[in-house]
């Protein structure tokens, strides 16, 4: 038996969770949202990624009730949510801060939200017992949260919002207070508990590492605007354009001249004394379009002997190195000036790298390594 | 280590010179008997020591529980004083929320408006407070101009404008401390709050009012200590029905000249204020705690 694969924005029956239609929101002359649509799925893990400013938070924010919608509208389940007050609407949030309530213990902090929902206190209880389970807190249920680590804390918030068991769950930057390796591990755990409770998640974040990790699909935002949205695989195989290309992991552009020569293939023009490069794409160009071609790092070939087998292939001299590891990136230049990054696994120990700086390598790709996108 | 020590001996020697042997001195005279002389009591450092030590008795402090003018007195301070900080927190909590909400450039303004009376001397506004609430005073013609009343209301020289006194005076010390609560409080609990189902005013109630306990806690001790020994804002705005103890000291030592009377007034009054003030002190250390 197959495991079907949970794409639901590729199902045109599914109805969406969210609709946002047309939405555009202003702070005076300042527009955060401009003119936005987008549709999010039940069950979704959504990822809002984008540089600071870009509006993301203004969203989050809107889906919880804390800004109104300038134009447009908002949809939650088929309903308008813009006359919905924060405190009605069946979505919680999780806050950057935590927000924590100070004076309240942890076990008070996660009941607080049932309690105004007027539940007996045996369902009280049970509720949070099942939440500190949930987020493996039993322990510390009685202490104060400034009694407990950070990532404990990160633990509560998102107990404390998940115990009224919301249609949606707002996260702003949820991990961000976290140092990398605890935040590495409770990108998993998030995985895990959004797929045990099956709620929608939307997360703001401008890690993209982070929104990779967790994500089922990934809005790339930028001055208001969404610029992509995709599965991450999508957004970073197949950007859609130069900024998402440049956002999402490490790329080389390289700025050229459209040649088509034959189907679906292209030769590219790209600078005085270097062979045209040679790229598939299933997007077509005319002739001489101006284009970028956006290739990663990793697709890059780097080797001391000329490659026999490559389309396109070039020589350089190292000009730098940067040791990461588990991997190397060669700043690799050409004779006409230009750099290309390349990056390759360190399978073998440092010492015995063969490729070390100012040497002459070649540098090799194939037709189908990069993307060709529009000027 | 002998550095620490001195700078640790400077306040201490202070404390000791300006509270210590004053209050001692009080102490002493608290126990004697009033006399006919220069100072007017009895026994001194004259009589000699073996002397002075063996003629000091109670006598004054069983004085005061046998006219009841006394404890009424301490009552009615006390009652007066608690009104009033209560007052003061009404008018003040409100006043300290404002602040902590307005817009950040215009907080220090507002702290300004709020600091800016201890500017002029304490007697001279309350001289003007007569003049705002007498009969003929200011606020009687606006309400009069305005065809509010017909009989100009009788305020000064009654409790109610003892309480304006000193919900005015105070009123400083109230708002300080709970705006300090209130600025440092992070504006997302309440957002929180109304995300898990609370009405603007229950967040209000439930998390607001919680995180600045310790500024109200505080705001009203620095209100209430000094209110219940208050003597100039009786004496010149309230009547000759407003007993309060700061009074009563006033005129057993300048009107009876019965010194050790006025002492032992001093003393029980101290004994009642050691109270609020430690309370005060436990307040502040474990809000220092909280914050560690």
């Amino acid at each position: 038996m197959s495991q079907s694969v949970f794409a639901p924005w590729d199902d045109p029956n599914e109805k969406p969770l969210i609709r946002f239609q047309n939405v555009t929101k202003r702070f005076g002359e300042f527009v955060a949202i401009d003119d936005l649509t987008l549709d999010i799925y039940a069950q979704e893990f959504f990822a809002l990624l984008g540089p600071s400013g870009c509006g993301k938070t203004t969203m989050m924010r809107m889906l919880a009730g804390f800004e109104s919608v300038t134009e447009g509208k908002i949809e939650l389940a088929g309903q308008d949510i813009g006359p919905v007050p924060p405190n009605e609407r069946a979505v919680n949030m999780m806050f950057q801060s935590y927000a924590l309530f100070p004076h309240l213990s942890v076990w008070e902090n996660i009941a607080f939200g049932l309690k105004r929902d007027r539940k007996s206190k045996a369902e009280i209880e049970a509720r949070v017992d099942e939440m500190l389970k949930l987020v493996r807190l039993e322990k510390f249920a009685r202490r104060k949260p400034h009694q407990i680590s950070g990532g404990q804390r990160q633990r509560v918030a998102l107990a404390r919002s998940l115990a009224k068991a919301p249609k949606l769950l707002l996260l702003d930057e949820p991990l961000g207070a976290l140092d990398k390796k605890l935040r590495q591990d409770t990108q998993f755990e998030l995985m895990d508990i959004q797929e045990t409770t099956g709620t929608t998640f939307v997360i703001v974040t401008h890690d993209q590492e982070e929104a990779m990790t967790v994500a089922s699909r990934v809005a790339v935002m930028d001055e208001g605007r969404i610029i992509q949205v995709a599965t991450p695989a999508a957004i970073y195989e197949y950007p859609n354009s130069v900024y998402v290309a440049d956002f999402i992991g490490d790329v080389n552009i390289i700025e050229a001249e459209a040649r088509p020569s034959g189907e679906d293939e292209y030769s590219l023009n790209w600078i005085e004394g270097q062979a045209p490069i040679k790229a598939t794409s299933q997007k077509t160009f005319s002739d001489g379009q101006k284009v970028h071609l956006a290739i990663r790092p990793e697709k890059i070939r780097i080797s001391t002997e000329k490659p026999d087998d490559a389309d396109n292939a070039m020589q350089g001299k190292v000009l730098d190195i940067a040791y990461l590891g588990n991997l190397s990136t060669y700043h690799v230049e050409l004779p006409t000036g230009q750099i290309i990054k390349a990056q390759t696994a360190n399978t073998r120990r440092i010492a015995r790298r063969d490729i070390t700086w100012e040497d002459p390598v070649w540098i090799s790709w194939s037709a189908t390594a990069g993307v060709l996108l529009e000027h | 280590m002998m550095r620490r020590a001195a700078l640790i001996a400077v306040p201490y020697l202070w404390l000791l010179v300006l509270f210590l042997a004053p209050f001692l001195i009080v102490l002493k005279i608290s126990l004697s008997d009033a006399a006919l002389a220069i100072p007017p009591y009895t026994p001194t450092l004259k009589d000699g020591i073996g002397a002075l030590i063996s003629e000091l008795d109670f006598e004054n402090f069983v004085f005061l529980t046998e006219d009841d003018l006394y404890w009424k007195a301490y009552l009615s301070s006390l009652r007066i004083a608690l009104i009033s900080t209560f007052l003061t927190l009404l008018v003040g909590y409100p006043i300290a929320y404002g602040m902590a909400k307005a817009p950040e450039e215009w907080r220090p303004t507002l702290m300004m408006l709020v600091i800016l009376p201890f500017w002029t001397s304490f007697l001279i506004r309350v001289y003007s407070w007569m003049g705002i609430l007498s009969n003929e005073g200011l606020l009687n013609q606006l309400l009069t101009w305005l065809g509010l009343i017909n009989e100009p209301l009788t305020i000064l020289n009654t409790n109610t404008a003892v309480y304006i006194g000193i919900v005015y005076t105070y009123l400083p010390f109230m708002i300080l401390p709970i705006y300090a609560a209130l600025d440092r409080m992070d504006s997302s609990l309440n957002e929180a709050a109304e995300d898990l189902g609370c009405s603007k005013m229950q967040a209000f109630w439930l998390v607001t009012i919680p995180l600045s306990k310790n500024g109200i806690i505080a705001g009203s001790f620095l209100v209430f200590i000094p209110a219940l020994g208050e003597f100039v804002i009786p004496s010149l705005l309230g009547g000759s029905g407003t007993l309060m103890i700061g009074k009563v000291l006033w005129e057993e030592f300048f009107n009876n000249r019965d010194w050790p009377v006025a002492s032992a007034v001093a003393v029980i009054l101290l004994l009642i204020l050691v109270i609020p003030i430690v309370l005060f002190q436990r307040n502040q250390q474990k809000q220092q705690e909280a914050e560690q």
